[in-house]
């Protein structure tokens, strides 16, 4: 069954919030969407509604977690990302305060709403800041353990999820033990999704079996810390990879695993699937994410190209 | 006459009254200059124009317990114009947190007195601040703590006309009002005089007080000299007086106090003291600590 990550968090949100008297959640005017309101209902003492200024939004959680509590930041990725970038920096990760960054509608989803609203640097920025764990969530599962994970460190997590109903993948429990999740086993070449691009990297490798290639296929919703053991040993195997992500191809998800080849002085072929470092556009989630080139389809196509 | 102001700094846990506050004052703005001399580094104008300031919070007015720095039921103090570090950890030392002689590594490297605020390595320190308007989220997240937790800690922040140039603090204004945060004091050290020029020539922020007040706060009918002990214990006096909240005291003080030449000048913000300088502002700065010690012990 596909389950929104949005109502999945919300709801996991509602469940910790009965365990974790210590957690508030605040928002930034978007509860509805980012459906934190289900934490308000249930706990309307522990939530607070900070208006549309994610600057101050961020700041306040500081303030609360310096003091011990366990707070939740929700608004749009793009805009918690980068208008509270300067208060995620220096009030929460400066001091290593175990504040919970939750991006909602990450990536191209909010799809309708155009290049304005849609998140493709959320991550670049994110991981170059100290003290910061990184999590894309592939599916509603993994943005609860995202969540469990997440209460369980002494240090602030930004976890970027997604707006819209997709396919969910197999749980796993490597994934809290930050690290990436082996899917299938195979020789010719390693497939590494991160988000939601996990399903079309799973059909992808299907067809590809089918078309008579091992595959390795590789979800690693962890950017930071990257496992880079298991990505690593897979890649030395196969000595081809492809990442797919749904960011700009700078900075992100594919750049963590690149530099992480360079340094370790692997050899491979190497393919970033992603944004092309370009704004983005209104149109149907599906249509849109298709049109740059995050697809089973181009996976496929990508794959090929390196595998002859 | 420093012999004397140790004698009075050997009992740090005692709420000193005006004249004290005053002498201590003057004392710590001329270790203050002499820090910043040997180090060719640090602010100066806005670290003296908030001397009096920070003195009377820490020695007169703050439930605080320097041997129990973490206690969670301490007031909260917030340095939001995070530059007048030396001004906090001058203050801080005296007050027992750290050995007065670290001060002196003061911005040195392998120093865990950084450049500004670090919360993480300077005991005493409530919060990292440096990049200007964050001060009053982060209090504002401190006092809904006080009230979620059911404490009554009170969380004190200090901003200049920096932080209310950046847009951050007008939301905390704001979200401040929304909650009628209790506990929650903003003060401002209100010297008009910003680093380029005055305040204004660069951002005026002119009739504050009815900013303040049209934000939802609670601000201060009666003028206070912000370098004067008497206004200052008076200003506390006046956040006890009543319980409507948020309360914001603006504080006019003057950048640079305390050596003429400096007083007033943006040129003074953060500029290096060169030997002749420092020279002149000493003779300033140690009449003052004897004029005040005189009419201390008369």
């Amino acid at each position: 069954m596909e389950i929104a990550m949005r109502d999945a968090w919300g709801n996991a949100l509602v469940e910790k919030g009965k365990t974790h008297p210590e957690l508030v959640v605040l928002d930034a005017d978007v509860s509805g969407s980012t459906k934190s309101i289900l934490f308000q209902k249930e706990f309307p003492s522990r939530f607070f509604n900070c208006g549309v200024a994610e600057a101050n939004m961020v700041g306040t959680a500081a303030g609360l977690a310096s003091a011990g509590f366990r707070p939740v930041v929700n608004a749009f990725a793009i805009f918690l990302a980068l208008k509270g970038t300067d208060q995620i920096r220096n009030a929460i990760a400066y001091n290593n305060l175990p504040v919970i960054i939750a991006g909602a509608y990450g990536g191209l989803s909010d799809s309708y709403d155009g290049a304005s609203h849609q998140s493709i640097a959320d991550i670049a920025i994110m991981r170059a800041i100290p003290n910061l764990k990184v999590i894309v969530p592939s599916d509603s599962n993994q943005a609860e353990q995202a969540l469990e994970y997440a209460l369980k460190q002494e240090s602030p997590v930004y976890i970027r999820l997604n707006r819209n109903p997709m396919p969910e993948i197999e749980k796993s429990e490597e994934f809290i033990k930050e690290k990436a999740i082996k899917m299938i086993d195979g020789n010719d070449i390693t497939i590494i999704s991160n988000g939601i691009t996990a399903s079309f990297a799973l059909e992808a490798s299907k067809e590809l079996e089918e078309k008579g290639y091992s595959v390795e296929l590789i979800n690693s919703p962890f950017v930071k810390p990257l496992d880079e053991e298991t990505i690593l040993k897979s890649i030395r195997k196969t000595k081809k990879v492809i990442t797919i992500e749904e960011h700009n191809i700078i900075g992100g998800f594919s750049s963590a695993v690149s530099e992480s080849i360079v340094k370790n002085n692997v050899c491979c072929k190497f393919k970033a699937i992603g944004v092309e470092d370009t704004f983005t556009q209104t149109g149907d989630y599906k249509e849109l994410l298709s049109f740059y080139g995050i697809s089973k389809e181009n996976i496929v196509n990508q794959a090929l190209k390196i595998l002859n | 006459m420093d012999a004397k102001v140790k004698t009075l700094l050997e009992n740090p846990n005692k709420k000193m009254n005006s004249d004290e506050l005053s002498l201590l004052s003057a004392f710590f703005r001329k270790n203050m200059w002499d820090v910043l001399h040997q180090r060719g580094t640090g602010h100066w104008g806005g670290s003296a124009s908030s001397t009096e300031l920070i003195t009377s919070l820490y020695f007169n007015r703050l439930n605080i317990e320097p041997k129990n720095p973490k206690d969670k039921k301490r007031d909260r103090f917030i340095l939001s114009k995070g530059h007048a570090s030396i001004n906090l950890y001058t203050v801080l030392a005296n007050r027992g947190y750290f050995p007065v002689e670290d001060v002196k590594t003061f911005r040195q490297f392998g120093s865990y007195l950084q450049g500004h605020p670090c919360m993480t390595k300077i005991l005493g320190v409530d919060m990292s601040t440096g990049a200007l308007g964050h001060g009053l989220s982060i209090g504002l997240g401190m006092a809904l703590a006080s009230k979620l937790s059911d404490d009554s800690y009170c969380t004190y922040v200090m901003t200049g006309e920096g932080c209310l140039n950046e847009g951050q603090s007008w939301e905390a204004l704001m979200m401040a009002s929304k909650y009628k945060v209790k506990n929650l004091v903003l003060m401002i050290d209100y010297n008009k005089v910003q680093l380029d020029g005055t305040m204004e020539e660069i951002m005026p922020l002119d009739n504050l007080k009815d900013k303040l007040t049209a934000f939802g706060w609670h601000v201060n009918n009666e003028k206070y000299d912000g370098n004067k002990t008497s206004d200052i214990l008076s200003s506390f006096d006046w956040i006890d007086s009543d319980d409507i909240w948020p309360k914001a005291v603006i504080y006019d003080t003057i950048k640079g106090k305390g050596v003429s030449f400096t007083e007033g000048k943006n040129t003074w913000h953060g500029k290096v003291i060169d030997d002749e300088s420092y020279e002149k502002g000493l003779i300033e700065l140690q009449k003052d600590i004897q004029e005040k010690g005189v009419r201390l012990w008369k």
